[in-house]
């Protein structure tokens, strides 16, 4: 700025500094919604795995999250330890709750009709939250955050650690399903279930034990879940109806009982619900999403990646 | 080798078969003939456990099987080519075939099986890694039976593998059973070739209405007049 050159007009370096600003919003709006999609998808994919392949809309499933959020609560106050490391006693424990929910409840309806299904799973929603509001009250708890909500500063985006971890663990998970379902005895017994029963009845295996495995998997995500947001959000009876609904949405958009569209659905639905959440607010941000939603249902019910899917051959 | 004893059965509170006996010695072809929904598939359907008896009693190599689960009915040596193909559309050939050898019995086996299997049908040789979706009628229906062989059966029951396909194709399904029956497998095969079948099979049961009404040595059968006008056309 030498000589008599005069600075630039204070509107303009303004509107510089404007843009900086406005991608540094943009790129930690990004990451933001990347890690919010991230946890919709372990919840997700759970949940479609278990409408693929038992072919039940598993209501409850956010009463599982909040089961399990309960149980990291109770387990990290209880040994003193990190929260993660009470993964070793809530999944066995949500595993196996998942196994006597098939085996007592789902199980004896499978053949009848499909809304006694609906009624079923809706009504063990209604009932675990009843339960844990007799028990515990509609009190808040809030599980210790042992440093996973330290604030990582990456340049232009922040977020938590506890958010990466989340981030990481999708990807570990969603590989890892693939890997299981594909590549082992177990994973592909549960997928020719979920094709054809019958069939699959026929070659040998139990699918009443397929069933129960798969109903355990399916909910061992949100155990998985748990374990991951119990240190970064309070936890509550309700607090399986906050995150769930939107899995619904993603699972749908993903294409019913499709495991990839599921991640897909989900990275898409939490990058619209942070941009929307932080440009709109939170009000109009639920329109935007559940907008998207019903645009997906009118043009394309069979989910954005669901292929049109020749299910005559399940029997 | 297989007997069933007065085999009461049916869907729900539908009684379809009231009563059925019937007999496969080993090493037979033996054929079930009747018109359509006089009970074939559901017998088949008991036998393999798919459907829950009513009444009386089955009994395999000696043992009762009459309350033992499908899944163990096939680790019993028991194997049903099932109506339609009833493929795992999703999979691969190749993956269709591993699910074939899923029971503990079977799996040991794996690799000799597909062996004979590919070398008994070269046209699934070539679509091992082809989604099962894909395949003509023709190849699911040898997919089918492939799939079948992989449980290493000695007794395998065949649903209307002929159904549907071409008249060439109908042959070469035909062959394929005769060979399975060479080999030392024990074949329960239902079908509307009710022709070629008595052609191929040892001896025959006519079921109506869900009962037996008839049976003998499928000669015999060829040439009663009953058989002949309602099932031959002749
Ligand atoms: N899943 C089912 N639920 C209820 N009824 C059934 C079912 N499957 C078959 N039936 C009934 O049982 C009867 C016998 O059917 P089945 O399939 O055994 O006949 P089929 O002899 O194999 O006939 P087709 O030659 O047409 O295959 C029919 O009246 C049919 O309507
Ligand atoms: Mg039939």
């Amino acid at each position: 700025m030498a000589g008599g050159s005069k600075p630039p007009p204070l509107n303009q370096r303004s509107n510089w500094h404007g843009v900086l600003l406005a991608m540094d919003l943009i790129f930690t709006n990004l990451v933001n919604g990347l890690m919010l999609g991230a946890l919709y998808a372990i919840v997700s994919v759970g949940l479609t795995l278990v409408f693929g392949i038992i072919k039940v809309i598993n209501f409850a499933h956010g009463e599982f999250l909040m089961v399990a959020m309960f149980l990291v609560f109770f387990a990290t106050a209880y040994f003193g330890v990190h929260p993660y490391v009470t993964l070793v006693v809530v999944l066995p424990l949500i595993f196996g709750l998942g196994m006597l929910v098939q085996r007592v409840l789902i199980e004896p309806l499978q053949d009848s009709d499909e809304h006694i299904m609906i009624f079923a799973t809706v009504g063990l929603s209604i009932a675990m939250i009843n339960l844990m509001l007799m028990l515990f009250g509609p009190d808040i708890y809030s599980t210790p955050s042992s440093g996973l909500r330290t604030v990582v500063d990456m340049g232009p985006a922040m977020f938590l650690t506890g958010q990466l971890n989340i981030l990481i663990a999708a990807i570990a998970l969603v590989g890892g399903i693939h890997l299981f379902l594909t590549r082992t005895q177990l994973g592909r017994a549960i997928r020719a279930t979920g094709q054809n029963r019958a069939a699959a009845q026929l070659m040998g295996i139990n699918v009443s034990w397929v069933y129960m495995v798969t109903f355990g998997i399916g909910v061992s995500c949100v155990g998985l879940a748990a374990v991951l947001i119990a240190p970064l959000y309070p936890t509550s009876p309700e607090v399986g109806q906050y995150f769930v609904l939107l899995s619904f949405v993603v699972v749908v958009m993903g294409g019913l009982g499709s495991i990839s569209g599921a991640l897909l659905a989900a990275m898409i639905i939490g990058i619209v619900d942070a941009f929307a959440g932080f440009y709109l607010g939170a009000n109009v941000k639920d329109l935007v999403v559940f907008g998207i939603f019903l645009l997906v249902l009118i043009f394309r019910p069979q989910g954005l990646f669901g292929g049109a899917r020749n299910m005559s051959h399940v029997s | 080798m297989l007997k069933l004893n007065n085999v009461t059965a049916g869907y729900g509170s539908t009684t379809i078969l009231h009563g059925i006996s019937l007999e496969v010695n080993e090493g037979e072809i033996v054929t079930i003939v009747g018109g359509n929904g006089a009970g074939k598939s559901t017998t088949l359907r008991t036998i393999s456990s798919l459907i829950k008896i009513a009444d009386g009693s089955i009994e395999f190599e000696g043992e009762d099987i009459t309350k033992i689960p499908a899944h163990k009915i096939v680790e019993r040596g028991i194997t049903m080519v099932p109506e339609a193909r009833q493929l795992f559309p999703e999979m691969t050939v190749l993956e269709n075939l591993q699910m074939g050898s899923f029971t503990k019995v079977a799996r040991p086996h794996y690799k000799e099986k597909l062996d004979e299997v590919l070398t008994l049908f070269p046209r699934v040789a070539e679509r091992l890694s082809q989604g099962a979706q894909s395949l003509s009628g023709g190849e699911q229906q040898m997919v089918a039976i492939a799939r079948g062989m992989m449980a290493c059966p000695r007794l395998m029951l065949f649903d209307e593998p002929s159904l549907g396909l071409a008249p060439i194709v109908v042959s070469q399904v035909f062959d394929v059973v005769k060979k399975i029956a060479a080999s030392g497998t024990t074949v329960l095969i239902v079908e509307q070739n009710v022709f070629q079948t008595l052609q191929i099979a040892d001896r025959g049961y006519v079921i109506e209405n869900g009962e037996i009404g008839m049976s003998g040595p499928a000669q015999e059968l060829m040439g009663n007049d009953h058989i002949r006008k309602a099932y031959l056309g002749i």
